[in-house]
């Protein structure tokens, strides 16, 4: 049981049971004989789990379990926080879909943000984190350098910054002018305040790259070397031994940091002001629900928004675990 | 090159084997490389910090710089956005915005800390039924984004009329909402042999017994990345806050901030900028005092900034 290797928490499940037996096979083999106390025992067992489990189990059951029920049942309603919720079936759904360009909109920019900025994002990860794989010396520095944007980037003040930033005199716009291009500011650009979006995504590679970067710590020197005796060269070596030793993480990396996206909001929220303009492209699902629920009062449809995202996500993870055994290589499996 | 890799070592072993010298030119090679190396790595870390030294420098432009000059050294330095930003805004001063995200993010810690350790012992010491189904559920939570709860949950505390407190920010940490930090607890207490536990047991103690006499003190390295991370995550958060916190004087810092952002008139940039730097002084602070257990946290658990 190593706590030292990063795994993809489907895994998780069948690590604890598996480590289970061995630890209670000690204790059922020898000491404790069998008899009618053990079913007492058992009970006490069962009465302490639930004892420590129980703040946990509140919140679970209270705030998660609950609510997301309550919010199916929303979605099939009506509801503006003061009158009784109307039972409406599917309309909201079909409204949505059919009626709401602003929704189409808004799920089209998600999904490009989602589905563009997180690939870039994992492979920028990636390739700094072999970057400082090469050599142990002296990354530490750079290995803190670049994670600290992660630790601040969906913060209020770095959204401030990167306005600022990308503003028509900021300093992106006066580095590129060096280079003849102008730009007259991305924020209020409607094609680029996405890409401008998905940037400061990118920036924020550092906590995935710490993963990476502890996955290529495990992956055991004879491989390479191995690779190398039989005349591998670097992008071979990258090919047959990086790429699935580090399948498990890159599978973990890959299905927290798309779900992650989505859920993007402080940052567009500043940057467009609350508005999610200019026309509509920061307008994320995340900042359209808050605008459906909270400005416009209109719970039951920002519900069933909120449960479409739910499905997309699940469908996403889905894809996700169904695909792996094509590509994600688990230790022990065939060694 | 001093460091000699068993990598190179074994080429060398082969190289001579076969009869040929080992390679000269390849020591140069290869400090050759670690040039090249730390050029790309120096380049790569002038670009990754250039928004904050940019945030920094910016801090000292009187007003009228801003908009025309994008670099980082200003023209005529001044403290004049300090001295007007700690005067504060809406009529309420910036350490008071201080104070509340400080007392928010204690609390969040507090509760983090004690309700993740406990579920975490639950799910990792204690064999009884269920405890499978709802250690994958507890897991499923990671993954369920937060746009399906929040609805209700507002309506709940709304109902409760707990608006404008700060009883929905803080309540949710004290029941180990978070799945992550249980999940990073769970792997710690795993990682700890069951010898001393079976031994406690034999000696007759109860399972609290063991968690606060064996295991808490084991844990503590868990504890400090978790509380940690429970502080920035608590003091950055801003939907949280946003959606429960009305009144102007019980504003955390990120909710100040839009205050300012909102009332961007040009002749406020200096303070905004300002204030959004001072907001992230504290996180940097933890950041360089602690990053030994922020990234050790990250790299074995996979926890994310």
């Amino acid at each position: 049981m190593t706590a030292t290797t990063p795994r993809p928490t489907s895994e998780s499940g069948s690590t604890r049971r598996s480590a289970k037996p061995a630890a209670s096979a000690t204790r059922k083999g020898g000491r404790i004989p069998v008899r009618p106390g053990i079913k007492l025992r058992e009970r006490r067992e069962g009465l302490a789990g639930y004892a420590f489990l129980t703040p946990w189990l509140i919140g679970f059951l209270g705030l998660t379990v609950g609510p997301m029920a309550y919010s199916l049942y929303l979605s099939f309603t009506r509801y503006n926080l003061f009158s009784d919720p109307q039972w409406i079936g599917f309309d909201n759904y079909v409204r949505l879909f059919t009626q709401d360009p602003q929704f189409i909109q808004s799920a089209q920019i998600t999904l490009t943000y989602v589905l563009v900025g997180t690939p870039i994002k994992l492979a920028a990860a990636l390739g700094i984190a072999l970057l400082l794989n090469y050599r142990d010396k002296g990354s530490g520095f750079f290995r803190s350098a670049f994670y600290a944007p992660s630790l601040i980037g969906a913060s209020v003040s770095v959204a401030i910054v990167w306005r600022a930033m990308f503003s028509a005199e900021g300093p992106v716009d006066s580095g590129l002018s060096i280079f003849g291009i102008n730009i007259g500011g991305w924020v209020g650009n409607v094609s680029l305040v996405v890409p401008m979006m998905i940037i400061l995504a990118i920036w924020q590679f550092g906590g995935t790259m710490v993963i990476f970067l502890a996955g290529l710590k495990q992956v055991p020197k004879e491989l390479y070397e191995a690779a190398e005796m039989d005349g591998a060269g670097a992008l071979r070596r990258f090919k047959a031994v990086t790429i699935p030793m580090l399948s498990p993480v890159i599978f973990f990396n890959l299905l927290l940091e798309l779900i992650g996206a989505f859920q993007v909001f402080a940052s567009a929220y500043i940057i467009s002001n609350g508005t999610g303009g200019p026309a509509g492209m920061t307008n994320f699902i995340t900042v359209y629900l808050y605008k459906r629920a909270f400005t416009d009062g209109q719970m039951g449809y920002a519900a069933a928004m909120a449960w479409i995202l739910l499905i997309v996500v699940a469908i996403i993870a889905a894809i996700l675990f169904r695909t792996q055994k094509n590509w994600v290589h688990y230790a022990g499996d065939n060694r | 090159m001093t460091a000699v890799t068993p990598v190179k070592a074994f080429d060398e072993v082969v190289a001579e084997a076969q009869g040929k010298k080992p390679p000269r030119q390849k020591v140069s090679r290869k400090t050759w490389q670690t040039v090249v190396w730390m050029v790309v790595l120096i380049a790569l870390t002038a670009l990754v910090l250039y928004p904050l030294v940019w945030l920094f420098a910016s801090t000292f432009k009187p007003n009228a710089e801003f908009g025309q000059n994008p670099g980082l050294i200003p023209d005529s330095p001044t403290i004049d956005n300090y001295l007007k930003v700690f005067e504060g805004i809406a009529g309420v001063p910036l350490l008071r915005f201080f104070g509340n995200s400080l007392f928010i993010a204690a609390m969040a810690v507090i509760g983090t800390v004690m309700s993740s350790a406990l579920a975490a012992y639950g799910f990792a010491r204690i064999k009884f039924k269920g405890v499978g189904v709802l250690f994958a559920a507890m897991i499923g939570t990671l993954l369920l984004p937060f746009h399906v709860v929040i609805i209700p949950q507002y309506i709940i505390f709304n109902r409760l009329e707990l608006i404008d407190t700060y009883i929905p920010l803080i309540l949710p940490k004290f029941l180990a909402t978070e799945a992550f930090f249980v999940f990073l607890i769970v792997q710690f207490i795993r990682s700890i042999p069951r010898d001393m536990d079976e031994a406690a047991r034999i000696d007759g103690a109860g399972h609290f017994r063991i968690f606060w006499s064996i295991i808490l003190p084991l844990i503590k390295p868990a504890l400090v990345t978790c509380s940690i991370f429970a502080f920035i995550w608590a003091w950055n958060d801003f939907l949280g806050p946003l959606l429960y916190v009305t009144s102007p004087e019980q504003y955390p810092l990120p909710i100040a901030l839009r205050l300012y952002n909102d009332q961007t008139s040009a002749s406020d940039y200096g303070a905004t900028v300002t204030a959004s730097f001072l907001a992230l002084v504290p996180i940097m602070a933890f950041f360089a005092v602690f990053q030994r257990f922020l990234i050790g946290g990250v790299a074995t658990q996979g926890l994310k900034g």
